[in-house]
This record gives C-alpha cells, sequence and structure tokens, in this order.
C-alpha cells in the first residue's frame, strides 16, 4: 500500500469529518444545486418554450376572445377599468409558477425512478437544506420564465407600471417558494410517474381555474358563493392576488400572511415527508432501488 | 484493535409486515476488499439504503468509523462513497458538471473540486471526454465516473451496489480491477454487493446474504472450508440451497 498516500488521505478526511460545514460551503451547496437546476433548463429547450407559449396563448387569444364578455370592473388595486388582458397578467404569472412548480415536482419523481434524485439525499448536508436550496433553485427558474413572459407581453402593451417589474419580484419569490413546496410535497407522495396525469387533473386544474386568475371573485360570488368560499380557501387564489397587487406597488396583507402560512406548511410538510425514518418513502422502500 | 470502517450491528429493517433484514451483523475493516454476497432480493440495496441514510435504520445501529448513521448522519457521508445500482449520473450535463455537481453537494470548492476531477478522470483514462455528455458515453464508462465521482471528496469508505450488472465482460473485468487498484494503492474500504460469484477471489472477506439474513461471513477461502466445499460457488449453495448464481466458480 501506498502509505503517504493513505496518510494523507486519512488526514484528510478526518480532518474534514471533525468540523460541521462552513456557511462558505452552505453557499457552494446552495450555489451548486441552482446551477445544475438552470442547466437542466438550458438543455431543456422545449420546456422553456412550452412555459412560454402557455401564458401567451392565454394572453393573445384567449383574452382577446372573451375581452368583450368579461367585463371588469373597478375593483383593487386597479384605478380604473382595465382591459381583460392587463386583469388575467397576475393569474398567468402565478401560472407559469404554477406549472413549473409540477414540473419540478414531476422531475423529482423522475429523478427518484432514475435514481438521480439519491446523488442529492446522500450528500452530507441536512435534508431540510437541501430540499430547500433545490426549492430555491426552482423559484429561481420560474422567476427567469414570469421575466420572459412580461417582456414579450410588453410589446403588445400589457404590462404594469415600470416599478412594478421590481417590487413584483419579492412577491413572485414567495409565489415560486410555495407553489414549489407544494409541488415537492406533491412528489413525495406520487408513488410513480404515471400517475402524474392524476396531479394534472385533481391538482393544476382546479387551482387554477377556482382562483381570481380568470375571472374577479365577485362574478363568481354571483353565480356560486359556495364557489366562492373554495376559491378563497385556494392558496393560489392568493398567490394571484399578491402578484396582482405587487405589480400595482400595494400589498395584499391577507394573502401574504396566507401564502407565507401555506409556503411554510408544504415546506415543512415536504421535509418531513422526506425525512429517512419517517417520511413516505421510507415505508414504500422506494428510494434504495429494489431489495 | 482498528476500528472498522464501516459496522452493521443487528440491523433489522421491514417495509410494513414485510421483512428485509433480520438481525444483521457485521463489519468492513480499513484498506479492505469485501463483498456482499447474495441473490436479488437477498437485501443487499435495503442495507445499501440504510447505510447512506436513504432510509432511516429501523432496528440496530449502523457506524461508518466512529459516527452512527442515525445520529451523526452528515459526518457519516462525509466519508462515505457510494455507487448505487442503477445509473445517478445526469444524462443531459457533461462529465466535469455532474462532478462539479457532486463537489458542491459536499461543499467542495471550485478549484478544489477541478484539480481532483481532472486526477480521477486521467486515472479512469476520461480526461479528454470532460466535456462530453454522460448521454454519450457507454455504461463501462458511465460506471467509471460514477466511482470517480464517488471518490470526489476523498471518501474513506466506498460502497457499490451490484456496479457490474449490464456491463460486458471487458467492463466488468476492467471496474473490477480499478476498484481493487484503490484498495492496495489508496487504502479505501470497499463493500461492494454482488451477485456475480466469479467477482470473489479467495483473499476477500464475503458476507452471504440470503433472504435478509446473514448466513456467513469471513475470508472467502475460510466460509469455503467451513462449509467443506471446493468453491464459493459449493459454499454458497450449500448455505443457500440455491443455484441461481450467475458467474463460474470462486
Amino acid at each position: 500500500m501506498n502509505t503517504a498516500v493513505t496518510q494523507e488521505h486519512s488526514a484528510t478526511s478526518i480532518g474534514h469529518a471533525n468540523g460541521g460545514f462552513s456557511l462558505g460551503q452552505y453557499a457552494i451547496c446552495l450555489k451548486g444545486i441552482v446551477w445544475r437546476e438552470g442547466l437542466r433548463f438550458i438543455h431543456q429547450r422545449e420546456r422553456f418554450i412550452s412555459a412560454l407559449v402557455r401564458p401567451l396563448v392565454w394572453l393573445f387569444i384567449f383574452a382577446a376572445g372573451f375581452r368583450q364578455v368579461l367585463g371588469v370592473s373597478i375593483i383593487p388595486p386597479y384605478q380604473t377599468y382595465v382591459l381583460y388582458a392587463e386583469y388575467i397578467t397576475p393569474g398567468l404569472i402565478a401560472m407559469i409558477q404554477l406549472f413549473n412548480g409540477m414540473q419540478s415536482s414531476l422531475s423529482m419523481v423522475y429523478d427518484r425512478e432514475m435514481g438521480n434524485m439519491r446523488t442529492l439525499l446522500v450528500s452530507p448536508f441536512p435534508r431540510w437544506y437541501l430540499l430547500c436550496s433545490k426549492l430555491v433553485a426552482g423559484t429561481a427558474v420560474s422567476i427567469l420564465q414570469v421575466y420572459a413572459f412580461l417582456l414579450i407581453a410588453r410589446f403588445w402593451d400589457v404590462g404594469p407600471p415600470p416599478v412594478g417589474y421590481l417590487l413584483v419580484l419579492p412577491a413572485l419569490v414567495l409565489s415560486g417558494l410555495m407553489l414549489g413546496g407544494l409541488g415537492m410535497l406533491i412528489s413525495s407522495v406520487v408513488k410513480q410517474l404515471e400517475n402524474f396525469a392524476g396531479v394534472m387533473n385533481f391538482v393544476i386544474f382546479p387551482m387554477f381555474f377556482a382562483s381570481s386568475a380568470l375571472y374577479p371573485l365577485w362574478q363568481v360570488r354571483e353565480s356560486s358563493p359556495f364557489l366562492y368560499y373554495v376559491c378563497q380557501a385556494n392558496p393560489f387564489t392568493h398567490a394571484v392576488e399578491l402578484i396582482r397587487f405587487a405589480l400595482y406597488s400595494q400589498v395584499n396583507w391577507v394573502s401574504l400572511v396566507v401564502l407565507c402560512g401555506c409556503t411554510a406548511l408544504f415546506v415543512l410538510g415536504a421535509i418531513f415527508a422526506y425525512d429517512p425514518s419517517r417520511g413516505f418513502m421510507a415505508r414504500r422502500g422506494e428510494a434504495g432501488g429494489g431489495r | 484493535m482498528t476500528t472498522p470502517m464501516l459496522s452493521i450491528e443487528g440491523v433489522s429493517h421491514s417495509y410494513g409486515r414485510r421483512p428485509a433484514l433480520d438481525n444483521v451483523t457485521f463489519a468492513v475493516a480499513p484498506a479492505t476488499f469485501s463483498v456482499l454476497l447474495g441473490l436479488n432480493g437477498a437485501g443487499k440495496s435495503t442495507l445499501f439504503a440504510l447505510i447512506t441514510r436513504l432510509y432511516g435504520t429501523q432496528h440496530g445501529r449502523i457506524r461508518i468509523l466512529d459516527f452512527d448513521v442515525a445520529q451523526f448522519s452528515g459526518e457519516a457521508l462525509r466519508i462515505l462513497g457510494v455507487v448505487f445500482q442503477s445509473r445517478t449520473l445526469d444524462l443531459d450535463l457533461t462529465i466535469m458538471q455532474n462532478l462539479m455537481y457532486h463537489a458542491a453537494l459536499h461543499g467542495m470548492r471550485k478549484r478544489d473540486a477541478e484539480i481532483r476531477a481532472g486526477e480521477l478522470l486521467t486515472r479512469i483514462a476520461l480526461s479528454d471526454r470532460v466535456d462530453d455528455r454522460v448521454r454519450n458515453l457507454s455504461g463501462g464508462q458511465m460506471r467509471r465516473v460514477e466511482i470517480a465521482r464517488a471518490l470526489l471528496h476523498r471518501p474513506r469508505l466506498l460502497v457499490l451496489d451490484e456496479p457490474t450488472v449490464g456491463l460486458d465482460v471487458t467492463s466488468r473485468a476492467d471496474i473490477l480491477h480499478h476498484v481493487r487498484h484503490l484498495v492496495a494503492e489508496d487504502g479505501i474500504a470497499v463493500l461492494w454487493a454482488t451477485h456475480l460469484i466469479d467477482e470473489i477471489e479467495s483473499r476477500d472477506h464475503i458476507f452471504v446474504l440470503h433472504q435478509g439474513q446473514l448466513l456467513a461471513q469471513g475470508l472467502a477461502s475460510s466460509v469455503v472450508d467451513e462449509c467443506g466445499a471446493t468453491s464459493v460457488r459449493d459454499a454458497f449453495i450449500q448455505l443457500t440451497r440455491s443455484e441461481d448464481l450467475i458467474g463460474g466458480p470462486g
């Protein structure tokens, strides 16, 4: 045996093992996870294009078609009547983040089935930190998509006042974390990739349509008080409203509180679900891959 | 007495009512090549998931060096390198990008990681392909990259779960030779899980796992002698009453 190599090797390893990670090393880990998520996003050009095409179709076709049908009265945060395209823009922004959250969730199930997820989970950093880093990475990607969408929409004269582009950022971070946390929680309970169609039917569509994304809630209340309360209880509604108000330099405090609460709930739920000793996967016997 | 690199102490695990491991106890000494031998379904992957903390330990204790995996998982995982049975490389990233991602997950600085990755890729003769996407590599090359990745953070214990499954004879031999070389040259302890009996040499430590139970352990030659058999294959058949192992006489 090469003794010198072994001794140097042992010293390095033991020295490494005795201390905790420094803040710098935590930052390296976070940066690495965000970097990898960004690279994956760049490599999957179809994902980027579809993430943009979806809301743009809604904005330029659906909004144009329903412009005369769905009149929008003056409701906060708007100071005057707004075009329907203007009204649904915050909803479409939240839709981008909703789909991105579910896409991340889908990719976590895929990674778990294919084995890539294990690379992350066997890192010596605390698991909660790894999951939160992955969440941050997914949120960063969703914000890039949102700004690309807003840029294109601007060419059609659809968009908030200039300062709104900046002020909406904290709202995007919070809604991205909330929807990403939901996606992460769902990924822990979805057993196989094939079951993901159910997520589309039972999570994405109900969340999107039972919200204020496409129509003001006062209109919903007039047609169905029950549906109105469902929409009010839907966290996606509050993501839309937080974004809507932020775009016009205002804060919707109720939505802010609901979003903070839901983000904490979903993220803690996901951390619990991925806990090796208590989580769902340990009970089902998945992550190890066979016996 | 030398502290074992890996101690498995009375470990049992079940999925609901389905038992996967039953009171398994063994230890892997430093700088040794140890083989966890068992058929598919013996409990090898479950044991790997417990060692790597993918699952929490239900009963018993697992220690890597002095670190209890349940209590000090961070410290334990820092000195552990893992190669899983299924491919865990990101196919859309290049070899170097995969290695840098792993380095970040161990808190390694980029410069240090690049130097270390360069050394390891040279050793596995892939230094000229650092910018190739993993998707374009052969199965054997992917495995070598996975081994290089597992060694990036300088672990003292390397665990490999059926690393040669699905590879051709030459690639299998290359990988086995490479890992044995790591034990001899770098003093790394290796736990190699397999059901391929021809990968075992008489001087290897073997642990025979069958239906979640450890049936025998010790030097391969000793296990053969204790069973009164003529080969590892015969000893395995005697112990398990199964002839399902693949590979020639050991």
